[in-house]
């Protein structure tokens, strides 16, 4: 396209020199680092000096074998409601979005039902389902063979109540999360595997869902965190997992304070945990994303030490 | 190859083709040219059955598109074999619509893999070579994101070869580039009807009509208004709604 060149190009002008400008003096932030930091000195000084936190105690009993049982209990909680949830969520979805106004309507009624009642109170309906259908089988309904049956006592203990529970409540709140995932996906993106000859399934499981994942991932982490709180709600149904296991012992002693803080930083811990778990999920489902690859928080670290570097040695600008 | 009689097509109360009849033989190369909104998409998308058609008979390879005659009866196809069709028709868009959570490797890589079922090497080996073919052979192991307008439509046109389409659609592949990013699809696309593949583009490109079309049509509001030799019809429109577009694009 370009023809030979007739007129040289502008010889490039010397760089003039790097501005060096006073700054603006900014007395307010000044002002406001100090009283930030005087606020956190006297929260510090009261947490350290205030015997009643009883430091001593929390530090006794947060690894002591009962709250680490309850603190794995927990774990388990969470990982099987969410698992249950997320399968659940991804199902319900789907039929919300299918053409036939029949599967759509049953996913609506369900997520309009688990999302309309409290959570604590589905949890007490199930530790109860007992006083309802006091019989489970399986088999042909309406007086057609019975394959298996079993005491529903004996077949929902506390832990499988609590479990049905807070499972069947998060499929209803990942359907949505997941539906507002599949939409997000440009409809071009369809058509093109569609006219690749793909099926639905194949295009659903291979071009939608990888991409709708970057819209759930985030909120599905949140979800995460949030049931791994929700599950001490489980405790009301006499179930050991931390909380409550942290009440039995506060119940002999009356050291509520302590066990409630060791308790708390337990929590605290698994939570920062799973925002780690997080970051590189969604670090994996971003792969292609015009903004590239993001950075870990050790690699900012890094880079941010290394300007400070550049900057204290004066060698000019940062790169 | 491709045989439409009488295609009617209505979104809702509006009638967007209103009886189009074309032919287009094997080899051959139709382009389509048109104002916006006069249902030159819409029409290629009824060759895949992207689209179904409301009346009119629609063949490819002297199959009807999207249903089965059974004795005067019509019965409408199963989506698995929809979708076996399709995968013998390749389709370019406007917007490219390459996966962009796979490299440019694995876009082209995905339907012979998933649709086909051929072994993954044998597949790979064959994508590399039509990456080369459209000039991004250096670029295999990218993301659509970080790949210009004209190179992802290039590696688009690759995915839609790798399913060796006896077919080739076009809807107005080169709208959305840049000026200077068109002669290079256009030039892929040339080599491709060079080579004998059978090709519908939709195209405002008077140029390449002109050059590459064995075919030109002209439609407007849903209807072909002119059809014939590319340059007769240039240089010598004989409606007067052809002539005013013409007079307007030229």
């Amino acid at each position: 396209m370009s023809g030979p060149a007739t007129i040289d190009a502008p010889a490039p002008a010397a760089r003039p020199d790097d501005i060096k400008a006073v700054p603006v003096r900014r007395p307010g932030r000044w002002v406001a680092a100090a009283v930030v930091l005087f606020l956190a000195v006297v929260v510090v000084h009261s947490v350290a000096t205030n015997p009643r936190f009883g430091w001593g105690t929390v530090g006794h009993y947060l690894f002591s074998s009962r709250i680490l049982h309850g603190l794995v209990l927990t774990i388990e909680l969470t990982a099987i409601a969410m698992a249950g949830g997320i399968l659940l969520g991804v199902l319900l979805a789907i039929m919300r979005l299918s053409p036939n106004p029949l599967v759509s309507s049953a996913s609506w009624l369900y997520i309009w039902f688990f999302r309309g009642t409290p959570v604590l109170v589905q949890i007490l309906f199930w530790s109860f389902i007992a006083a309802l259908y006091p019989r489970i089988s399986l088999g042909v309904p309406f007086g057609g063979p019975e394959f298996v049956h079993a005491n529903a006592n004996d077949f929902i203990t506390p832990f499988v109540a609590a479990i049905l529970a807070l499972g069947l409540n998060e499929g209803a709140y990942m359907a949505e999360i997941v539906r507002a995932g599949i939409i997000s996906v440009e409809e071009g993106q369809t058509e093109a595997a569609s006219a690749l000859g793909m099926t639905r399934l194949q295009t659903m499981r291979r071009i939608v869902l990888p991409q709708a994942m970057k819209v759930i991932i985030p909120p599905t982490g949140n979800e995460t965190i949030s049931m791994l709180k929700t599950s001490s709600l489980v405790s009301v149904v006499a179930i050991s997992e931390l909380l409550y296991s942290a009440q039995l012992i506060y119940a002999v002693n009356f050291r509520q304070i302590p066990l409630l803080l060791t308790v708390s930083i337990w929590y605290l811990a698994i939570t920062s945990l799973l925002s780690i778990g997080q970051f590189y999920v969604e670090r994996h489902y971003g792969r292609g994303s015009s903004r590239g690859r993001q950075a870990t928080w050790f690699e900012r670290l890094r880079r941010n030490l290394a300007i400070r570097h550049a900057r204290v040695d004066g060698a000019g600008r940062p790169s | 190859m491709v045989l439409a009689e009488g295609v009617h097509k209505s979104f809702g109360r509006l009638e967007v083709l209103k009886g189009i009849s074309l032919e287009v033989r094997p080899s051959e190369v139709l382009c389509l040219l048109g104002p916006s909104g006069s249902g030159k998409s819409t029409f290629l998308r009824c060759i895949n059955h992207l689209e179904s058609i409301d009346a009119g008979r629609l063949y490819v390879d002297g199959e009807l598109v999207g249903y089965r005659q059974a004795g005067d009866k019509l019965h409408e196809l199963h989506d698995a074999e929809v979708a076996r069709k399709r995968a013998e028709i390749g389709m370019v868009f406007q917007r490219f619509n390459l996966f962009p959570h796979m490299t440019a490797l694995e876009n082209v890589m995905e339907a012979p893999v998933r649709v086909k079922k051929r072994p993954r090497e044998q597949v790979r080996a064959t994508a590399r070579e039509l990456l080369e073919r459209v000039g991004v052979a250096d670029k295999e192991r990218v993301y659509p994101a970080q790949l210009s307008g004209g190179q992802q439509q290039r590696v688009a046109i690759a995915r839609a070869l790798a399913m060796e389409p006896k077919l080739m659609l076009f809807d107005e592949p080169t709208s959305a580039l840049d000026p200077e990013l068109v002669g290079e699809v256009l030039d892929v696309m040339r080599a491709l009807a060079g080579a004998g593949m059978t090709m519908i583009v939709v195209t405002h490109e008077i140029g390449f009509a002109r050059e590459v079309g064995d075919t030109v049509a002209f439609m407007d509001a849903g209807v072909v208004v002119e059809t014939g030799v590319p340059r007769e019809v240039f240089a010598a429109p004989r409606h007067e709604r052809t002539r005013a577009f013409l007079s307007k694009v030229l």
